[in-house]
């Protein structure tokens, strides 16, 4: 005796949220069967084992025929074999689009290619996320990146149209994009305590202010490639730590105003001309690649590791990056006000995001 | 020349990559119909091409019409080799012949293709304009409609129910013919599918024509089937019930008002009548006023000729040709008869109805495929009537021939025929048609509900003549006047004991009553209902030809016996006393036959409760066999306990109460109707016998008694929260919300074990059926409270080892407080009628309460009857809604409804929209048509897709069903040789139903409807062959497509109620 065939297939599509997750998740039907037992839905329903088998069989088999379409959402919305209730619809994209925060971040940054593909496996195995779902994620990151790459316009905005994604989940993939795109490494162990949240803000900020769409908002790739033209003009700000006299005034004033506030000052103090000629050189060397892609290494050993050693709370890095990006301004013979505003704007916020265990 | 078909293909989206190179498709369109083939231009270099066609122009006869659906078929333009065909369309314009339904057809349909399945859409646009005039027609009969559901439609109103009409026609099947040897299977499939669409739309006009000369316009409960014979041809039948249906407008509202209002007729009879039935004997000058119908249909000629004892379950089944030697195979003489009656004025109303009894009863078949009726349209109901016959198929010499199978149907019906009589009854009701073919053995079915019928509806102009001739004819409380018994209680056709109505006291009722109906929505019910099964495997030897034919009908009697059995234990074991619905389904395989009875039992309050079930052995002496039998007592005790409460049926108490404190009443009233209905003194002891009631004694002789025993009590309950049946409506339930989930579920068996007994079959069935059930209601489980309707199962043993079972069914949610509430309230009504009971019978004693008088009394009596009644309507009865509500207010809210959905439009629409107006103008003026056209926009323009409810009732729940488009009866053939990677066969056929939905639903949608009632599954054949990876799947479902509005749009439903109600009274008052 064995059923050899069992289908049910309702004019509403039914689809059990928790099942679904579970395939995601990339459980084997027995495996989700299992976990089903374990969360107590037969004694919900005085069902067997045999009846959970065959829903979770049935799920599986709708969510796989469905997988075609969720890799386009919006033909979700006007085909014509699923009848899902539009709120439905937007769950099962959503969740479909969503990544484990673990995961992510191990691809982060890399090139979305066969070859990362490859190692699927070994990050599946690191972070416990099975390689089904691995692939999916992956696979997810890589059409997005595939869809954006072409289109005009405003990159969230492209991902949330054409993906019908949460704005919070579009800004997500934006920033997945971007540092795929621009191939920044987060990698190293120095990174690693680093998550993806904090990547993904710098992100949204880099994408703000540093691309090409923070000027000009029709261009190709306006929110993937950086702005060339800034990071050429970065080389200018190379004057606050080249002139000699414009590095003493630009401390003293920052140091007039820290003096007093905070119990890290003597550090500050110290470390003036270290941290600045830390960050102005990071943003010199930006019009190289291979420096693009070392932007976020370069911030934590050049700036954070030296300040956490001193024991700066987030507060202290706060004052003083306002101070020393305000004062700039105070300076006479500097003439880059533009460029280093756009510039600190953002280091800031990244180096305030990133400042913490 | 007359009609012009006009087709436009507009665009398409979602098409395959055709072109590996580009990623691409280069698409064209072939627009045929008949004869005549249309292109569109090659869209280039499109996966969504923009094709923007003229009007390609057919003009044809409207026979071709109503025969032949537009093909439509997408292609891929290839410079080299030949154009590979994406896939096709069929669209059936039958809908747009009938100046009702639908005017234009426009949507995006699924391009489907029996390999592929649903490969991208098309948008396409169809219009008709028929030149002739309407009365002319002949070879065609375009404009009778047709509706699956088996009760008169709402929004409908059934001016005159003509009776039977069926057809059914023959062809050679595609697939095994000699071209099928050298042809792609794919090439024969298309080839079956375009013949299935052909025939069945031959086969529509054909039946249309039948109804035209019966004076009908309408065919009700259309029933069409298919019998793939394979090497002996395909048969494409179809049986119905011709009727002449008036749509409702608000002219006529308050007409069909009274109707719908059965309550307050009894009232006026019960005050009115029965001091004069106390006096009078029977056949008095004043025989119209009196309340005994069955008196006089008993006095028929026909009935009373002592018809020899059929049972109502007796199977009767024969291998070959019938002993029946009046075969007239011109189904249609007789059938239009009784056109002359309605003109009669009132004192001749006996005799008048004698007339259209008999001009019923000449009709060669008085057959009605409906399974609930207008009020008052159904007087007593005698028993279940079935028949069966095993043929030989290989015996027709000419498969062309329909008249073989005309005569074999033929056979079978006026075994039916002679079956009703016996029971007393004229004619057959929820009447339906079933054949289960295995190799050349075939086997056919019949069966329906022996019924005695009021003719009222069978006569011309009967409802014109007014409420007084409807007052009068109500014979008996309808509540309970069904159960009454239409046979001669002394010369019983089958042995039953009968008791006085334990509702009105009056009339003779079974013990049990069987029915294939639904239950009457007057009905009085106690408590809850449930679906009842009764299966049964029973193996048979492999064999060929005549020996095969002789073994399977030898078989059948006992299969049928021991459904019946095990029903009727089901039945006792749930302390219910009726069946409702009941549909027996026996399948024939190679090595075993498959039966399936479900019905819905409810506990009748009319009917006495039912005795237990005592076990009784066999062999005394032996002490552990007696211990056993005790547990087995107890534990068949309990579960009757467990039972009562599950359905709250807590009737006996109170009934009890009846029979015991008022005493004197109803003995001295049954003494009064005993003399009136001519009874004798035995019957009324008979009577006595039955106030204890005896139990239903089992034996366990041997261990297969056993075996059955525990069998009947495995059947696991339904989980708290779930009722499930498979009548239209759960019986008490009334308060459904709007939660609709309709499903086809199908799961097939193998088995692996070859020497299997019967009991070991019989759990492996029973097991696959429970597991079934068990899954639904897991699977709804997010519905609860919810109750799951129309559970059709439908049985096959597609090969030798393999057990298939496909289920279609409703689950609706209802609110749970309003249950929790009815009980009491019905508590109350019992309570009530009780008091009806005993007040009515003072009033009638001295019934001086002229007509007039008729008002208030019928609040004295009635009052507990009318809420419940009106309570009902609310939330069940949406025909009486739908018909109440059509007055102005109705249409004013209609108007804002289309006006509402008019202002939405974009600008595109509006372009398209003044398009359409325009060419409406010329096909169908008025406004109603004008609403029409707005609607088609709203599938055209936007991108998001209709939602389609569809349901196997014949409404939707908080909705008002407004509109009726037309039948949709759709085959589909799918096939793979890829089985494995479609996901085995349950991918394969998942994927294939949800199709079949996705294209019924497309085209309801390209009708302008929401929603499909009366959806069925005709037909799932599945094949398979994984050894060459390889499966195909043949699929049929009919229903018809509507535009319904939810109930509760603008007006609250309480003022309508109001509206209605006071019309009623008005009216009443009037007269």
């Amino acid at each position: 005796m064995a059923v050899e065939l069992d289908v049910f297939v309702g004019n509403t599509t039914i689809m059990d949220e928790e099942v679904y997750q579970l395939w995601l998740d990339g459980y084997t039907v027995n495996d989700a069967v299992k976990v089903r037992m374990e969360g107590g839905v037969m004694e919900e329903c005085e069902a067997s084992a045999d009846v959970l088998l065959s829903d979770t069989m049935d799920q599986y088999r709708t969510f796989q025929m469905c997988e075609r379409l969720l890799h386009s959402p919006a033909k979700l919305a006007n085909q014509l074999l699923f009848q899902i209730p539009p709120n439905r619809q937007a769950i099962l994209i959503e969740r479909y689009y969503a990544f484990d925060d673990a995961f992510v971040r191990e691809v982060l940054g890399k090139k979305l290619s066969k070859g990362t593909k490859k190692d699927l496996d070994d990050i599946g195995a690191k972070t416990g996320v099975t390689l089904k779902s691995c692939r999916r994620q992956f696979d997810n990151f890589k059409r997005v990146f595939k869809v954006v790459e072409e289109l005009k316009g405003p990159l969230v905005e492209n991902i949330r149209q054409h993906f019908l994604l949460s704005d919070k989940l579009a800004r997500d993939y934006a920033a997945i994009v971007f540092f795929a795109n621009n191939r920044f490494e987060t990698g190293k162990r120095k990174l690693q305590y680093l998550t993806f949240q904090d990547f993904a803000f710098c992100a949204g900020q880099l994408i703000n202010n540093w691309t090409v769409g923070a000027v000009d908002n029709m261009v190709e790739d306006m929110d993937v490639d950086l702005d060339k033209e800034f990071l050429q003009e970065l080389k200018e700000l190379k004057i606050l730590i080249t002139d000699k006299d414009l590095l003493d005034q630009h401390k003293s004033l920052v140091c007039t105003a820290l003096r007093g506030k905070t119990k890290a000052f003597n550090e500050m103090e110290a470390n003036f001309k270290n941290l600045s000629r830390g960050l102005i050189n990071i943003a010199a060397k930006l019009t190289n690649t291979k420096d693009v892609r070392d932007f976020f290494i370069d911030l934590v050993e050049k700036f954070i590791e030296p300040c956490r050693s001193d024991r700066w709370t987030a507060a202290d890095m706060k004052l003083y990056l306002t101070h020393y990006t305000n004062s700039a301004h105070i300076l006479d013979t500097f003439k880059h006000q533009v460029v280093w505003d756009r510039y600190m704007g953002v280091i800031k916020s990244c180096i305030f995001k990133m400042y913490h265990d | 020349m007359p009609g012009k078909l006009k087709a436009r293909i507009v665009a398409g989206r979602h098409l395959p990559v055709m072109d590996r190179a580009s990623d691409l498709t280069d698409a064209f369109v072939e627009v045929k119909f008949g004869n005549t083939t249309f292109k569109t231009d090659v869209c280039p270099k499109s996966l969504n091409p923009q094709w923007n066609s003229e009007w390609f122009k057919f003009e044809v006869d409207d026979e071709d019409l109503q025969d032949e659906p537009l093909q439509v078929t997408v292609l891929d333009h290839d410079t080299y080799s030949a154009n590979d065909a994406i896939g096709k369309v069929y669209i059936d314009i039958d809908p747009l012949l009938c100046s009702e339904a639908a005017s234009v057809i426009s949507g995006w349909f699924p391009i489907y293709d029996t390999i592929h399945g649903i490969r991208g859409e098309i948008n396409v646009l169809v219009k008709v304009e028929l030149f002739n005039d309407l009365n002319r027609f002949r070879q065609s009969s375009c404009g009778v409609k047709f509706f699956c559901t088996t009760s008169i439609p709402r929004c409908y109103r059934a001016a005159m129910v003509h009776g039977f009409v069926e057809e059914l026609v023959v062809n050679e099947d595609p697939e095994y013919q000699w071209i099928d040897r050298i042809r792609t299977p794919r090439a024969s499939n298309e080839a079956r599918q375009r013949l299935i669409s052909l025939m069945s739309g031959e086969l529509q006009r054909k039946i249309g024509l039948k109804v035209l000369e019966m004076g009908g316009n309408a065919v009700v409960g259309y029933l069409q089937c298919f019998d793939l014979e394979g090497e002996s041809g395909l048969v494409v039948r179809a049986i119905g019930t011709a009727c002449t249906l008036d749509k409702l407008s608000s002219g006529s509202a308050p007409n069909t008002n009274t109707h719908m209002h059965p309550n307050t007729a009894p009232a006026s009879n019960a005050c009115n009548s029965p001091s004069k039935d106390g006096k009078e004997p029977v056949f008095g000058e004043d025989l119209l006023s009196s309340s005994g119908p069955p008196t006089p249909f008993r006095a028929l000629p026909t009935s009373s000729s002592s018809p020899p004892p059929f049972s109502p379950s007796k199977p009767c089944s024969r291998q070959s040709s019938s002993s029946d030697t009046d075969l007239s195979l011109t189904p249609k003489t007789g059938m239009g008869s009784g056109g002359s009656a309605g003109k009669e004025a009132g004192p001749l109303k006996t005799l008048l109805r004698q007339q259209t009894q008999t001009a019923l009863e000449q009709r060669e078949f008085p057959f009605f495929t409906l399974t609930s009726f207008p009020p008052g349209f159904l007087v007593h109901v005698g028993g279940v009537v079935s028949a069966r016959s095993v043929k030989l198929l290989d015996r027709i010499h000419n498969p062309d021939e329909p008249e073989t199978r005309d005569a074999w149907w033929e056979e079978i019906r006026q075994e039916i025929k002679s079956h009703a009589k016996a029971l007393g009854c004229h004619a057959v009701v929820g009447y339906s048609e079933s054949t289960s073919i295995c190799e050349e053995v075939c086997i056919l079915s019949a069966s329906g509900t022996a019924a005695i019928l009021n003719p009222r509806y069978m006569r011309e102009g009967c409802l014109d003549m007014g409420i007084t001739d409807h007052r009068f004819e109500e014979p008996s409380p309808p509540s309970c006047g069904f159960c009454h018994i239409p046979y001669d209680e002394l010369n019983m056709p089958f042995p039953a004991q009968l008791t006085y109505c334990y509702h009105c006291r009056r009339q003779k009722v079974p013990d049990v009553l069987f029915t294939t109906i639904d239950l009457p929505p007057e009905a009085a019910v106690t408590g809850k209902g449930c679906l009842i099964q009764a299966r049964l495997c029973r193996l048979k030897k492999k064999a060929q030809g005549e020996v095969n034919a002789t073994a399977i009908s030898n078989l059948l009697p006992f299969m049928e016996y021991e459904l019946h059995t095990q029903l009727m234990n089901k039945l006792k074991l749930r302390s219910m006393n009726a069946l409702f619905g009941l549909h027996i389904q026996i399948s024939v395989g190679e090595n075993m036959l498959l039966g399936l009875a479900s019905a819905t039992g409810v506990y009748l309050t009319a009917l006495p409760a039912p005795g237990g079930i005592q076990i009784a052995g066999k062999t005394p002496g032996d002490l552990s066999n007696e211990q056993h039998i005790l547990t087995i007592q107890k534990r068949i005790n309990d579960t009757i306990a467990k039972n009562k409460e599950l359905y709250q049926i807590n009737p006996p108490e109170l009934t009890e109460e009846v029979v015991g404190s008022p005493i004197p009443d109803p003995r001295q009233r049954s003494r009064l109707f005993r003399s009136h209905s001519e009874s004798s003194d035995e019957v009324s002891e008979l009577d006595l016998s039955h106030g204890k009631k005896d139990a239903f004694v089992l034996e366990i002789d041997d261990t297969d008694a056993v075996e059955d025993i525990h069998s009947l009590l495995t059947d696991a309950p339904t989980p708290t929260g779930f009722y499930s049946c498979n009548t239209e409506v759960m019986p008490g339930i009334y308060n459904w919300t709007s939660g609709v989930q309709m499903f086809t579920s199908v799961r097939v068996l193998r088995l692996s074990n070859a020497n299997l007994t019967n009991q070991g079959l019989n759990k492996i069935f029973t097991d696959l059926c429970e597991n079934l059930l068990k899954s639904f209601y897991f699977k709804l489980r997010s519905m609860i409270p919810c109750c799951l309707c129309r559970l059709n199962f439908t049985v096959a043993v597609p090969e030798e080892e393999l057990i298939q079972v496909a289920v279609t069914a409703v689950a609706m949610t209802f609110d749970k407080d309003q249950t929790q509430e009815k009980p009491a309230e019905k508590a109350i009504t019992k309570g009530c009628s009780e008091t009806e009971d005993q007040l009515q019978f003072p009033l009638e004693l001295c019934a001086d309460a002229s007509s007039a008088n008729n008002q208030p009394s019928s609040k004295i009596s009635g009052v507990p009857e009318t809420t419940n009644v009106s309570s009902r309507a609310a939330s069940v009865d949406y025909g009486s809604f739908a018909d109440r509500c059509s007055t102005w207010l109705e249409l004013l809210r209609l108007k804002a409804h289309t006006i509402r959905r008019g202002s939405v439009k974009t600008s595109r629409r509006t372009q398209s929209l003044a398009h359409s107006v325009s060419s409406l103008d010329r096909s169908s003026p008025l406004p109603e048509g004008r609403s029409r056209s707005l609607r088609s926009n709203r599938s055209f323009a936007g991108g998001s897709v209709t939602v389609v409810k569809m349901t196997p009732l014949s409404f939707l729940p908080g909705t008002r069903i407004i509109k009726y488009l037309g039948i949709i009866n759709m085959f589909f053939i799918r096939e793979t040789s890829s089985l494995r990677e479609e996901g085995g066969v349950s991918g394969f056929l998942h994927s294939f139903i949800a199709e079949v939905f996705a294209m019924v639903r497309a085209h309801v949608a390209a009708l302008g409807g929401n929603a499909v009632v009366s959806y069925s599954m005709k037909e799932c054949v599945f094949m398979e062959n994984p050894n060459k990876n390889q499966a195909q799947c043949l699929i049929n479902v009919s229903g018809d497509a509507v535009i319904c509005v939810r109930e509760t749009d603008q007006e609250p439903i309480p003022s309508m109620t109001n509206i209605g109600q006071t019309c009623t009274s008005g009216t009443d008052g009037a007269t």
